[in-house]
């Protein structure tokens, strides 16, 4: 395998990466002059093209001497991050330039998602950790950017449950390291699989610290508690890229390790770590839904949101271990579609307290009336969280009860009652805001638009969230060949 | 008089290893939790972190391919010193993030972080 080969692996990474230091760079060389915007958006096309060519072109899987693994799951993921940090990058120009520190918000931003692409392909424990420490460090101080007293509680609070979370993921790490005598994840998953059943208790406790530990990315019981006192404090754009890449990235993670490393599906252990998602995905829908239910503040209601769709992501990962091959691609569609509508949601929050000042749920009364695109998109994508067509959160959906349904077990049907019945709670809470939007009188009609950026994100998001509403195959057939190369 | 018991069964084995580390997590998670000075988590942390050193690189001495008289697996020690940067990494930015609290609002006790609630 020659240099550029290796290069070429991992490139969605490094132009991300190559990206953080040319905003510095211009921004210590020139100053405010510097167009940092430029270079960020270029950065993140770059990354997103790269992920292209390396579907179209092909690229070999192993590279950097087995730390990372680039196959059709790590480019799904890739295309996911590259696409949410493009995003977000083209809606936060007008939200950055009133930073003091611009140049730092785009370079954490960049570094964040080129480890968070690392992430997608890593196959070994050290890999692994490495990327997802960068990932979350450079989180904590996006979160705490504005430096006001509510960015700067959130950006604490954030970085001590994360710490503690990544402390009791490394004392599964070590767990598994210790009982297969490999960090490797392909090296754990050959042990596992002649793994006797006197080994059971010790396989039990490594999987219950990791799950606990990796659980903070997705926002999964019960290492939840950050995500709605995160998302009120943080810039909304920060909280966009947290909700949706950082739980991209974190059920990535989650898919390697258990798929890989634990067996996917017919040894013993997956049976036990099946039925633990369970477990976490109910106890995530339930305390998220009943969470949302009084809140008025938006960005709360969408970080409880994200924890019960959390939940809602997890019924695939519960559903793999039946033996049912459609768990893993319900998943890796699941997180597509909740990239698509989340971006829209959160970025007509954004702009929404940019124009009005307020957070408020009771502020968005009569918005239809004073910026008729933001209003439509942001109902089109609460129904898609809500799950109800024709818009891609009803399929995503479908799609993941349908697999846990297929493996015919009980507890698995058990599962997919209790999340049904909790979809009709989260109906309440999403459909009383886009009811606030629409029929409410506005206290003051003076219209706002947005700036084009913003529109581009916002019309992008809505065209997704209907596209693979209407026709999910493309999107599907994606998730399924990367599922494929995951098992 | 009882026999004095064998060399063989003062030694220090894995489990030794792995009881003391087992303590000094659980020492660790109670102070995190349970602490409600900012700084005083971290230092729960750290002792989290080192319980975690503790365990691997015990697990690593104690491989068979060690015993075995081969070298043991590097990936352990590789693993360790990984862990010792990244938590430098992160100590240092959480201190920076607790100065920058402190210094809004002169305190860094948990229970007062209650701007955001609901």
């Amino acid at each position: 395998m020659t240099f550029f080969d290796q290069v070429h692996a991992v490139g969605p990474a490094l132009a991300l990466y190559a990206g953080a230091g040319a905003v510095l760079s211009a921004d210590l060389l020139q100053g405010r002059r510097a167009s940092i915007w430029g270079l960020a958006v270029v950065a993140g096309v770059v990354s997103l093209g790269w992920t292209l060519a390396q579907l179209i072109v092909g690229v070999e899987a192993g590279a950097l001497g087995g730390a990372v693994r680039v196959d059709a799951f790590s480019i799904y993921l890739a295309a996911i991050i590259g696409g949410v940090v493009l995003a977000v990058t083209l809606a936060a120009r007008e939200w950055a330039s009133t930073l003091e520190q611009a140049a730092e918000f785009y370079a954490l931003l960049l570094v964040s998602a080129g480890s968070m692409v690392l992430l997608a392909q890593a196959e070994d424990l050290i890999t692994l950790f490495v990327a997802l420490e960068t990932t979350s460090i450079a989180q904590f101080i996006l979160v705490g950017i504005t430096r006001n007293d509510r960015s700067s509680e959130a950006g604490l609070k954030y970085l001590l449950t994360g710490a503690v979370a990544a402390a009791i993921l490394l004392y599964g790490f070590a767990f598994l390291f210790g009982m297969a005598g490999t960090t490797s994840l392909e090296g754990i998953a050959v042990w596992v699989a002649s793994a006797p059943e006197a080994q059971r208790l010790p396989l039990m406790l490594a999987f219950v610290f990791v799950a606990v530990g990796i659980g903070f990315k997705m926002a999964l019981v019960p290492s939840h508690a950050w995500a709605p006192d995160v998302y009120e404090g943080s810039p909304a754009l920060v909280a966009t890229f947290l909700s949706v890449a950082s739980k991209a990235a974190g059920f990535a993670v989650a898919m390697r390790l258990f798929y890989t490393a634990l067996g996917g599906g017919d040894t013993f252990i997956s049976q036990d770590w099946g039925k633990m998602f369970a477990v976490l995905a109910a106890l995530s829908m339930i305390v998220g839904n009943t969470g949302a239910l009084l809140q008025t503040n938006a960005k709360r209601l969408l970080g409880y949101s994200s924890i019960a769709q959390a939940g809602n992501i997890a019924v695939g990962l519960a559903a793999v271990a039946a033996g049912s091959t459609a768990g893993p691609s319900g998943v890796l569609f699941f997180l597509g579609a909740y990239a698509v509508t989340n971006v829209g949601a959160f970025v007509v929050v954004s702009l929404v307290a940019d124009r009005l000042g307020s957070e408020q749920i009771a502020d968005y009364a009569g918005l239809v009336k004073r910026s008729p695109a933001a209003a439509i998109v942001l109902s089109l994508c609460l129904v898609s969280l809500t799950g109800i067509p024709p818009t891609a959160g009803f399929v995503a959906k479908v799609y993941v009860f349908n697999a846990a349904v297929q493996s015919g077990e009980r507890w698995l049907l058990a599962l997919v009652a209790f999340a049904v019945l909790n979809t009709a709670i989260s109906a309440f809470y999403y459909l009383r805001w886009v009811r606030t939007m629409i029929l409410d009188e506005p206290r003051d009609a003076t219209p706002f638009r947005a700036s084009g950026g913003v529109q581009f994100v916002l019309a992008v998001s809505a065209v997704g969230v209907l596209l693979f509403g209407l026709d999910p195959s493309p999107l599907i057939q994606a998730a399924q060949d990367a599922a494929a190369a995951l098992l | 008089m009882p026999p004095i018991p064998a060399i063989e069964d003062l030694s220090i084995t894995l489990a030794h290893y792995l009881g003391l580390a087992g303590t000094v997590f659980a020492i660790g998670t109670v102070i995190a939790l349970s602490k409600r000075n900012a700084v005083a988590v971290l230092m729960g942390v750290e002792l989290m972190l080192n319980a975690v050193n503790l365990t691997v690189l015990a697990f690593s001495r104690f491989s068979a391919a060690f015993e075995e008289g081969g070298s043991a697996p590097l990936e352990g020690h590789v693993f360790v010193v990984f862990v010792l940067t990244v938590a430098a990494a992160e100590a240092a930015v959480a201190l920076a993030m607790a100065v920058l609290v402190y210094r809004r609002r002169e305190t860094v006790d948990l229970d007062r972080f209650n701007l955001m609630r609901g």
